[in-house]
């Protein structure tokens, strides 16, 4: 992989303001959701996003995207830089950059047939001239989702919620895009229908050479989908590495904590396994803990972790994380 | 085995809904048992039956629509189904408790922290007030809530997710009832906080040694902490093993499909996941045939044909299916 990348982050940051008063509201504070983010996605691979509620994940797909103005830091997909681009050229991104949702329930408007619902992309980007055209789309993008052609009238509430994500893929898929973020599209779903979900999207990369950014927090689901995985704790970004670097040999204690406090569906396996048990809850974002953000729930914090914060390093060959005690 | 070594003995339960849609059948002819102090783990996806199965053991089934059709739950040889109301609420909360997946619907909004766990000591003791409040502060930092005392007068919005659900603990465990249900507590929670309740749970067990009824839909969770498994789906137990037993040989397609289709955090991945196919049945319509038959990949015409019961397959584990998984033939 040495092109360049399809998707480039410098330094992205995201915050909102907290405000006090009802009719004259004033700016008291800010939630830094996202604080300093830089990394790449390269063409056809699928970056994982993993971290606990609250971590930002959302907040950085989203901002990454343009659907939050991001407050400062720079997002450049396929050459176009989403926070200076305007008119049509926004609109080439928007075509390109597509996003799945997490609640097939949500994400789809109840008083759409499916058929309105998918060609909605392709009349906004002026894709296909005639109805009869976007009809035949649509129709393709079902079956190529594996819903029946057939169905094209019918309402959301008809399906399943395995099918109504299928429908939210399909409809993402229909401009063509390069880029998908996936913002946590099997979480609200049953096990058997999970992984159905999962190869799907697996299937739709390989044809399509779609490159994914996967938000998780089933981390054995990113294990198995992703390339590399990106750990996220309060807004930073804590480790990045390949897939099996990652979870094979963490290196910052956040990630560490998080892995061993995945249940293994092995008796034996899961009960030998020493754990790291986190105290505590995740501070609030608001006034976000100085220095490391980890530190006060860390278990091998020492005083300087309070003081300055970790900067973010390539310790080995591709594998970078934020953590002073990490040599 | 006689019936009286057991703390709960649920024998062919079934319960229905009468909707405007039709009869939905959610438990259909359901049996097990729990030990004194063990950990049973009931396994399912949403819609197979294990929230209405707990729901029914302790008769909190709205009625109607829904209604308990048949069956027996003894609880220390006492049939709860024949009790009147009022000492069904005597079981609840004092005998069985029970904690849910989401504390904050569960627990009332507008009342302190204190006032909802001096209410069941008052209710199910003969503490006073005074004496109710003083355990209530040490129940709390029992649970690990860090400054009990000063949290009584707190109400639960003022928790996080996990403390909330530790404060359920508290009050489930307020009484030392003899059995816990816990109803997919950690579900809704993230997976540090997850490992914190687990831990807990574990260790308040070994301090009581109360039965745990543990619903979930997580395997790894059951892998954990469970001494014995049941698998449900659409109302049927399928399977019940010992844990170890389950995960190193599961008996029926249902257990074994949804092993497979699981991806695992401490392995590589070696290829893509397997998948059931087709979705869970509808409840709407009176079982026949197997419920799994129409998604299994060892389906045979018997399948279709009669629902198999569920019988000792190997030295107690049962399983509901007329295959040999190991040969895909059927079984003699």
């Amino acid at each position: 992989m040495t092109d360049a990348p399809l998707v480039r982050v410098e330094h992205l940051s995201k915050h909102f303001p907290v405000t006090r008063g009802i009719l004259i509201q004033r700016v008291t504070g800010a939630v830094r959701a996202v604080d300093d983010l830089s990394f790449t996605i390269q063409k056809g691979e699928t970056l994982g996003m993993v971290g606990e509620s609250g971590c930002g994940k959302t907040t950085a797909g989203r901002t990454l995207l343009g659907l939050y103005p991001a407050t400062t830091g720079k997002v450049t997909i396929d050459g176009h830089c989403v926070q200076q681009a305007k008119g049509k050229e926004m609109l080439t991104i928007r075509r390109k950059a597509q996003m799945i949702f997490q609640d097939p329930y949500a994400s789809l408007n109840p008083r759409w047939t499916v058929g309105s619902i998918i060609s909605e992309p392709l009349r906004v980007h002026h894709l296909l001239a005639t109805a009869a055209e976007r009809a035949a789309r649509v129709q393709e993008l079902l079956e190529m989702v594996g819903l029946n052609a057939r169905h094209i009238n019918r309402f959301p509430h008809e399906f399943s919620g395995g099918q109504r994500q299928r429908i939210g893929i399909a409809r993402a898929i229909a401009t063509q895009p390069a880029f998908i973020v996936c913002d946590e599209p099997i979480s609200a779903l049953d096990v058997s229908i999970q992984a159905q979900v999962v190869n799907l999207l697996e299937e739709l990369q390989d044809r399509l050479g779609l490159t994914y950014l996967f938000i998780a927090h089933d981390l054995s689901m990113v294990r198995h989908i992703c390339d590399r995985v990106a750990v996220m704790y309060l807004g930073v970004m804590a480790e990045l590495a390949t897939r099996d670097d990652l979870y094979e040999n963490p290196l910052h204690p956040y990630t560490q904590a998080l892995l061993s406090a995945v249940p293994i569906p092995d008796p034996t396996r899961d009960r030998a396994r020493q754990r790291v048990i986190l105290t505590g809850d995740v501070p609030s974002p608001i006034n976000p803990p100085s220095g490391c953000r980890f530190h006060p729930r860390c278990p091998i914090a020492k005083p300087h972790c309070a003081q300055s914060v970790p900067a973010w390093r390539e310790v080995a060959a591709s594998h970078w994380v934020a953590c002073h005690e990490v040599k | 085995m006689s019936v009286n070594q057991h703390l709960l003995n649920v024998i062919d339960l079934k319960t229905r809904f009468y909707t405007p849609e039709g009869t939905v059948y959610a438990v259909n002819g359901v049996s097990f048992n729990v030990a004194h102090g063990e950990t049973l783990a009931v396994v399912g996806e949403s819609g197979c039956g294990k929230s209405v199965t707990m729901m029914s053991i302790l008769r909190l089934i709205p009625t109607p629509p829904g209604k308990i059709v048949s069956g027996q739950v003894l609880f220390n040889n006492e049939d709860l189904l024949k009790l009147s109301e009022e000492k069904m609420e005597h079981v609840r909360g004092k005998e069985i408790a029970m904690i849910f997946q989401d504390p904050m619907t569960s627990l009332n909004p507008v009342l302190s922290v204190g006032r909802q766990l001096t209410e069941t000591l008052r209710t199910h003791t003969h503490m006073d007030a005074a004496q109710a409040r003083t355990r209530a502060a040490e129940l709390l930092q029992w649970v690990g809530i860090p400054q009990a005392g000063n949290r009584l007068g707190d109400f639960p919005h003022q928790f996080s997710g996990g403390m909330r659900q530790r404060v359920m603990i508290a009050i489930a465990l307020a009484c030392t009832p003899d059995l816990l249900i816990a109803d997919e507590p950690t579900t809704a929670l993230d997976v540090t906080i997850q490992a914190q309740i687990i831990d807990l749970v574990k260790h308040l067990k070994q301090e009581m040694g109360m039965a745990i009824i543990w619903i979930t839909h997580d395997l790894g969770v059951v892998a954990g902490m469970a001494d014995r498994v049941i698998v449900m789906y659409a109302g049927f137990i399928v399977e019940q093993a010992d844990v170890y037993a389950l995960f190193d040989g599961a008996l029926h397609p249902y257990t074994l499909a949804l092993m497979e289709a699981l991806p695992r955090a401490d392995r590589r991945r070696a290829q893509k996941l397997k998948t059931i196919r087709g979705a869970p049945p509808s409840l709407l319509m009176e079982p026949r045939g197997c419920p799994f038959a129409p998604r299994c990949e060892f389906v045979h015409e018997r399948c279709i044909q009669e629902n198999p019961t569920l019988l000792e397959q190997a030295p107690r584990h049962l399983a509901a299916c007329w295959v040999n998984v190991l040969t895909g033939e059927l079984r003699p």
